[in-house]
């Protein structure tokens, strides 16, 4: 366990957005009504450029598209769920297919990936924002799995242009970064090499994928970890040549399993580079259940806690 | 750059007849709608109203003309390109394979803004790129959408209302082709709009109305709109005919969907050379 205190993934964030609009002019930021104690202060200090649109995920983005046109470097904010399902076609138009021809830099913050709301239950959680926005060829997917490597998306944005959705947890995570930020550039980041087994997860999962290798590791066996952090766009040659050793890879995301997330990717990537390996997709049982508990309890009665990968993992192994 | 014509009204004829010849080359083109806009579309560019340079189409300095109904604006093809925006040949390619200019217009069409045709979204752009001039402190470059009366019914036009007015945006100007007639029929019999000016003058906002097909008083409207600062977004509603001049078409029902014979597209053409 990191000695560095777990801090909001979105308040660290918003603090680099804060810091950075005091020097330059062209950042902006929207939010469809949506507060955090650091965006009190972009607020005070920036009326001029912050705008609250109301409850209107529609007009958030394309307020913001607007905006981007007009040279802004723009950070749209709301819950996950409903800044990428509330207006997904603004999102496709004003956006995705705008951005091919016209430069824009917009940015939008979605809190609350998988199960963060924990008791808010199936509207305010999000199982399905991986799926919706791997659709959009333009759009860039970026889900940190600590806050240090939330706040190094700031850079992230700044770097490039086009439309990129960040995914953030609600929740305090445990600190993985404590020596630095992962290379955004790769996309993805090896924590540990395996034998056989490797363990691929973004975001929360990535801190289960870490508990389930601690717990092989005990038995004697050791299995990779890699975190897919930039899921539209990592390193393909990288994603290949760390793959390409095992017999045996598991995928981790706090979101459908089987819909079109990040399983899907790997499944295609295997078979399309030709990949020995055999491919296991731990991910929600795809479902509206209305069950209230904690994100454990609720994460093992939908097959992604870290008592039921385990056992999955195990199996697939001796399935090998 | 702006283009003022003597006779904006023979202009607008000329732009009806190319649209006309455009439809009856590609038939997959929205024509009703687009004959419903010929003279917003002409009082806009030819009057005086929107500043544009051809040769420069997004120069920092232009008018922001975002053309939110974009499937009832194959009318504005000629009127681009009769400015320089794109050859004039051009026209004779709508719709084909190789060209840039579709049944639905894109953002790859020198002069045009955004993506249009999806309907509900020009108006909230436009908020934004008002949004983002004033924030540059810049009053000069106005900002005018076009929609129609049944765009209206998309709830995201109304959220742009409502900041837009909050926002006291005063270089947006939005102009309602108010052909009462969405593809299924009446909008009033579909869903009523009711007293529109009303309803946006009670948003914040400066609402005028107009014939929308006499080039000058449209031309009257948008230069006193444009020139009035006074914190309030401004919207003109020109009342309009669907399919206008084109019998069988004109104002009836279901415009949107038919289609003209050739025959009576070729004698429409030859009677107005």
């Amino acid at each position: 366990m990191s000695p560095i205190k777990p801090l909001a993934m979105r308040d660290v964030l918003l603090y680099r957005i804060w810091l950075a609009m005091a020097e330059d002019p062209r950042l902006f930021f929207v939010t469809a009504d949506f507060g955090s104690p650091i965006l009190d202060k972009i607020r005070a200090d920036f009326p001029q450029r912050f705008i609250n649109v109301g409850i209107a995920e529609q007009n958030l983005i394309n307020v913001s598209a607007g905006l981007a046109l007009e040279g802004h470097v723009v950070f749209a904010y709301a819950i996950a769920p409903f800044i990428t399902m509330r207006c997904y076609e603004q999102i496709r138009i004003s956006l995705a297919l705008l951005s091919t021809v016209r430069p824009m830099n917009v940015n939008l913050i979605g809190v609350g990936a998988g199960y963060s709301y924990v008791v808010s239950g199936p509207t305010h959680q999000c199982y399905e924002d991986i799926t919706l926005m791997r659709a959009l060829p333009t759009m860039r997917l970026l889900s940190p799995a600590d806050h240090i490597s939330a706040e190094a998306l700031f850079d992230r944005c700044m770097a490039s242009m086009g439309p990129k959705y960040l995914r953030l947890d609600a929740q305090l995570v445990p600190v993985l970064y404590a020596d630095g930020p992962p290379d955004w550039q790769s996309g993805l980041h090896v924590h540990r090499r395996g034998d056989t087994l490797c363990l691929l997860a973004t975001g929360y999962m990535l801190h289960t994928a870490l508990a389930v290798a601690d717990r092989l590791a005990a038995e004697g066996e050791q299995v990779g970890v890699i975190d897919l952090f930039d899921i539209s766009h990592c390193d393909a040659e990288l994603l290949h040549a760390q793959l390409a050793p095992y017999r045996g890879i598991v995928s981790l995301e706090e979101g459908f399993r089987g819909r079109g997330g990040v399983d899907a990717l790997l499944f295609e990537f295997i078979a399309r580079r030709r990949l020995p390996a055999r491919l296991l997709n731990v991910g929600v049982e795809p479902a509206y259940r209305f069950e209230l508990g904690s994100r454990a309890e609720l994460h093992e009665q939908v097959g992604i806690g870290p008592e039921a990968v385990w056992q999955a993992v195990r199996r697939f192994r001796d399935s090998l | 750059m702006s283009v003022p014509v003597a006779d904006l009204q023979q202009k607008a004829q000329w732009v009806w007849r190319e649209t006309l010849a455009i439809h009856r080359r590609a038939p997959e083109t929205r024509l009703a709608s687009s004959l419903s806009a010929v003279e917003i579309y002409v009082a806009l560019y030819y009057g005086g109203v929107l500043r544009f340079d051809p040769r420069q189409p997004l120069a920092a300095e232009r008018d922001r003309c975002i053309i939110s109904k974009g499937h009832g604006s194959i009318s504005l093809y000629p009127v681009l390109a009769d400015l320089g925006f794109f050859p004039l040949a051009e026209l004779q390619r709508v719709c084909h394979s190789g060209s840039f200019l579709g049944g639905i217009p894109d953002p790859v069409i020198p002069g045009y803004e955004t993506v249009n045709g999806s309907l509900g979204h020009g108006l909230g752009v436009a908020t934004g790129m008002a949004l983002g001039l004033r924030c540059q402190g810049r009053q000069e470059p106005s900002v005018f959408v076009v929609t129609g009366d049944g765009e209206l019914h998309e709830g995201s036009c109304w959220e742009a209302i409502m900041l837009a007015g909050h926002h006291k945006l005063d270089t947006l100007h939005l102009i309602i082709d108010d052909n009462q007639i969405s593809m299924l029929g009446f909008t009033e019999e579909i869903v009523g709009l009711g007293a529109l000016d009303q309803r946006l003058a009670s948003f914040g906002w400066e609402c005028r109305r107009v014939d929308g097909h006499d080039c000058l008083a449209l031309q009257a409207a948008l230069l006193e709109m444009k020139a009035t600062r006074n914190g309030q977004p401004k919207a003109l509603i020109a009342r309009t005919r669907k399919g206008r001049g084109v019998p069988g078409l004109e104002n009836a029902p279901l415009c949107h969907i038919l289609n003209p014979k050739a025959e009576l597209l070729d004698s429409l053409l030859e009677q107005n050379p």
